[in-house]
């Protein structure tokens, strides 16, 4: 069985170069496979889209460049829908390094859609300290950020004019890669009973299924998945649905690598061979 | 010696956690300024770690310890974005603004995607149905990962409804549980920190 032991050590820059060729493939050569929406994106979708034109919403954009490729494409998605809705977002961010993220996000997004800083939007910058920031909206908005980002006073901006609390805004949306989305849940909803919608990277998704079944959170975003579906319901072509056929494609390639190692594993063994590659060795 | 801290924890954690019950205006005053505290309690824990990543990295240098020459840019890196942050500001089009999207972010972005590459070599190598247990998660997460992406209805018009099944009755049992372990556990340990039978956080277990 020489060529089940070649198989099952195969040079792992061969598995890179395979990856490689399924992520760059589909972006070069878009496939246009159908997103399928599922009923927790929907609701996202549907909770903000019954808010009335005017409706202030509390967008929080807590990420950093590193999954960007998820949450990115998800921020200017509901952005977008906001602005095409005529809500006013009051949008911050709790990470450092997510305030020239959620700047890009709102910049391109209010291009699309002819929206105006102040007038449709409001840029809050970063705050540190989660929890603490997260009650203290709820108290008293202004004890957290007295101005904005560019050091504009609230009280001279018209979108936040008004606004002191959780009381004052419609809604909270968090697009979160971390357990911030926790304290959002705790703190925003449990605690100030703000509506809240999340969105979130797709490994963190399945956190938040007991919290939406309990409806302290009206509806779930999760992944690259859940923001190309939000591009579909908004009639959007943007860079989640682009990338949804790269990710499709290394989807299969994994599965596959998958079934080939068990099937090839299962004749090594059948075979009596005990030349193959040590049981579960990633280094190779 | 330990008293001080102790107390001040003590009474800090059972202010915080009784003014989270009482509604009156007053308590809600001095809940607000507590909050105010720890933003300052916070902003010094930045100031502490700055100085610490500083003290650490020239330490290294002095010693020329494996890879000092990472601790140079380190330490280059954060007074240099310090005084240009500082100077020109840190929003769009500034050149922290720069920085942050022609370095920063592609960097960051970079590292995160290559986890892509090195989970298909693990998932071929070390990913065996070699236990009934094994087989069942071996089979869930391929009915996931085809399921859950755009392709999955073109293999089967049945896999999203099944991936939607996983999701919504298996995973939703299990992550309550979890849910619930974890809440019962950190109102126990809360409790432990503020009566001060838990005391590793001074620095001894």
């Amino acid at each position: 069985m020489a060529w089940v032991r070649k198989l099952l050590s195969i040079d792992r820059r061969i598995i890179f170069l395979l990856v490689a060729a399924g992520v760059v493939l589909p972006l070069l050569f878009p496939l246009n496979l159908p997103v399928t929406l599922t009923p927790r994106v929907k609701a996202a979708f549907d909770a903000i889209d019954a808010l009335p034109p005017g409706s202030k919403v509390l967008l929080s954009m807590d990420f950093e460049p590193d999954i960007m490729a998820e949450l990115m494409p998800m921020s200017v998605a509901i952005l977008r829908h906001c602005f095409r809705k005529r809500l006013q977002v009051i949008a911050m961010t709790l990470y450092p390094a997510g305030t020239g993220l959620g700047e890009r996000a709102l910049t391109t997004a209010a291009k699309a859609e002819g929206a105006v800083r102040n007038r449709d939007y409001a840029w809050l910058g970063y705050k540190s300290g989660f929890q603490v920031v997260m009650i203290g909206i709820g108290e008293n908005l202004r004890g957290m950020y007295p101005v904005d980002f560019y050091g504009t006073p609230l009280d001279s901006i018209p979108v936040t004019r008004g606004v002191n609390s959780y009381r004052q805004t419609a809604m909270v949306i968090n697009v979160s890669g971390s357990s911030g989305t926790d304290y959002w849940i705790q703190f925003a909803q449990g605690r100030f009973h703000a509506p809240l919608v999340v969105g979130c990277t797709a490994v963190m998704a399945t956190d938040y299924y007991p919290y939406l079944s309990s409806r302290q959170i009206l509806g779930l975003i999760g992944g690259l998945k859940g923001a190309a579906e939000y591009e579909r319901l908004i009639d959007d072509f943007g860079d989640a649905r682009r990338g949804m056929d790269a990710q499709s494609l290394v989807h299969l390639i994994i599965v596959m690598l998958v079934i080939v190692g068990n099937a090839a594993l299962f004749i090594s063994k059948r075979a009596g061979d005990a030349g193959g590659p040590a049981a579960g060795s990633m280094t190779r | 010696m330990r008293r001080g801290p102790l107390l001040v924890t003590f009474l800090s954690g059972a202010a915080i956690a009784a003014l989270f019950f009482i509604p009156h205006y007053r308590a809600q005053e001095v809940n607000s300024k507590l909050l105010e505290w720890t933003l300052v309690v916070y902003a010094f824990a930045l100031i502490l770690g700055s100085i610490s990543l500083w003290n650490s990295h020239v330490r290294k240098m002095k010693k020329r310890a494996e890879g000092w020459g990472y601790s140079v840019v380190t330490l280059s890196t954060l007074l240099a974005i310090t005084i240009l942050g500082v100077w020109k500001g840190v929003g769009e089009g500034t050149p922290v603004g720069t920085i942050y999207d022609n370095v920063n972010s592609p960097l960051a972005s970079t590292m995160f995607a290559l986890l892509a590459f090195v989970i298909a070599s693990a998932a071929f190598r070390a990913f065996r149905a070699r236990s009934v247990e094994a087989t069942l998660l071996l089979i869930t997460a391929i009915v996931m990962m085809v399921g859950r992406v755009s392709i999955g209805p073109l293999i089967s018009p049945h896999l999203p409804g099944v991936t939607e099944w996983l999701l919504d009755v298996p995973n939703l049992a299990a992550k309550r549980a979890i849910a619930l372990g974890v809440g019962l556990g950190a109102v126990s340990i809360a409790l432990k920190i503020i009566l001060g039978i838990e005391r590793s956080y001074l620095g001894r277990s």
